[in-house]
């Protein structure tokens, strides 16, 4: 079922679908692809247990590396699973729908990406300490560790909809997506390592997670108005 | 009426007409300058104290960092002038000033690195500017690989200046986060020699080789937004008179 029916379904009694009923609709349609909720993680969990084949088993090797490798690494799966946020709904013309409809865009790609993160981004997030045990990350680490990932994989979802929105209409999205979006990945990764390397190191990471936040807030506030825009675009093709 | 002058620019003929006089002046000056400034810069200017003659290299590599920059928001803003006033002219500049600015910037991070070999030590340093100039350099190959993934010009130019101004929102806050990177991690042996002040003596060859810079830039881009303009626009009868024109002008010279 594509969005736009299962919406027409879900507000037919409103005269008009909610936002909450949108959410619904996005939620249900992202739970049933389970295929698309797990290879993310995989993909995760997978090239993080690649890591010590490559570099050697030390324990303080994999220590140092573990923060950088594991944000590194949920950075590529946030971007990997991105390409197919808009696909179906494009490729249905429901988007298209969403766009002539009354209800703005701006938060019909708001509530795709927090979908998104809520698929992708939370469950990442979730399994990083346990792959932080596997390399030996520091005790002290671990709680940055989470909230970082929550708070940073929630923005990387917010950014990575503008490049999949103006990447919708090609054909093959994947490596072009991947290179118009890592670059504006930068300050997230560069927080969320810092913040888990201070906390490694008996630093405060207070600050680091506040950055973190704010950049959720900005990426939150900005990013769904660039990607709207961007779909507009991708849909005069 | 004082808007006329603006409303004209958003002529395509009206642009390459006016500019097409422009071109040798700018040619000139830009040669001009550039000679001058490389040769006093490089012959005259006094040694540097502590780096000797390797800083020379500063002619080159402090004004193609700052065009290399400069070129981003010229770029990002015809972009949102394009977006905003649907100019179709603006969207040619902008397309003209992504290949010109990514190529300053592989000039920048060269001759940075051919600099940093007898000052550092080595070629590579992850220092916050050079890292600064490299995320740069991938925000304009994103901008250029947009362009040429589409099929249709103007979806190309639309998506192109989204993503250039998004690439403007985050530069303030990609550097700033660079530079506390860099301030969290920075290796001890490597000491950054940037004086505050610089002498006059090696301050004018250097003003004289940025202008120079700006004028090479100025032309380039003109040159380059001309030549798009005639590809986008060759169906125009404009067009086939000025080829004709041109034509003629070539059979007469010979």
């Amino acid at each position: 079922m594509s969005s736009a029916e299962s919406l027409s379904m879900a507000g037919r009694n409103h005269g008009g679908p909610s936002l909450a009923a949108l959410l619904r609709v996005e939620l249900l349609l992202a739970l049933r692809k389970r295929a698309d909720i797990a290879n993310p993680l995989l993909f995760f969990v997978t090239v993080l247990a690649l890591l010590p084949l490559g570099v050697g088993p030390e324990p303080d090797l994999l220590a140092r590396l573990a923060p950088g490798m594991i944000w590194v690494m949920a950075l590529l799966a946030t971007l990997l699973s991105q390409e197919s946020l808009f696909r179906s709904d494009f490729e249905d013309g429901s988007l298209e729908q969403q766009a002539l409809s009354s209800q703005p865009l701006y938060f019909a790609v708001l509530i795709k990406a927090a979908v998104h993160w809520l698929v992708t981004g939370l469950p990442l997030a979730l399994l990083s300490p346990m792959l932080g045990l596997m390399l030996n990350l520091p005790a002290a680490g671990y709680f940055c560790l989470l909230v970082s990932l929550l708070l940073g994989t929630a923005s990387m979802s917010l950014i990575g909809a503008v490049g999949a929105a103006l990447t919708v209409a090609l054909r093959r999205p994947g490596l072009l997506l991947a290179l118009i979006v890592m670059p504006l990945y930068v300050p997230v990764l560069i927080f969320g390592t810092g913040a888990v390397q201070a906390a490694i190191d008996g630093y405060v990471f207070g600050p680091q997670l506040a950055i973190l936040a704010a950049l959720l807030a900005a990426a939150a506030a900005l990013a769904p108005l660039a990607a709207a825009g961007a779909i507009r675009i991708s849909l005069d093709n | 009426m004082a808007w006329q002058w603006f409303h004209r620019l958003g002529s395509p003929r009206w642009f390459y007409q006016k500019t097409g006089a422009w071109l040798p002046w700018l040619a000139l000056a830009s040669v001009i300058l550039l000679t001058v400034g490389s040769v006093w810069g490089l012959g005259f200017a006094p040694q540097d104290a502590k780096q000797g003659n390797s800083y020379r290299i500063i002619y080159i590599h402090v004004p193609a960092s700052f065009l290399a920059l400069a070129g981003y928001y010229i770029m990002a803003i015809s972009g949102a002038i394009g977006l905003i006033w649907k100019m179709k002219l603006s969207f040619a500049v902008m397309r003209a000033a992504a290949p010109i600015g990514a190529v300053l910037t592989v000039i920048a991070l060269f001759t940075g690195a051919v600099w940093g070999k007898p000052t550092w030590g080595t070629y590579w340093v992850w220092d916050a500017r050079i890292t600064s100039m490299l995320i740069l350099l991938f925000l304009y190959i994103g901008v250029i690989a947009l362009a040429r993934a589409f099929s249709r010009e103007q979806v190309a130019d639309k998506a192109c200046a989204l993503l250039a101004l998004v690439g403007t929102v985050n530069i303030p806050i990609i550097y700033k986060s660079v530079d506390w990177w860099f301030t969290l991690h920075q290796p001890a042996t490597i000491k950054l020699t940037q004086s505050s002040s610089i002498d006059p003596s090696m301050f004018y060859p250097l003003l004289t080789m940025i202008i120079g810079f700006y004028c090479m830039y100025a032309w380039s881009l003109i040159a380059h937004t001309r030549t798009l303009v005639l590809q986008r626009e060759w169906r125009t009868q404009w067009v086939q008179q000025e080829l004709s024109g041109m034509e003629t002008q070539g059979k007469g010279g010979k």
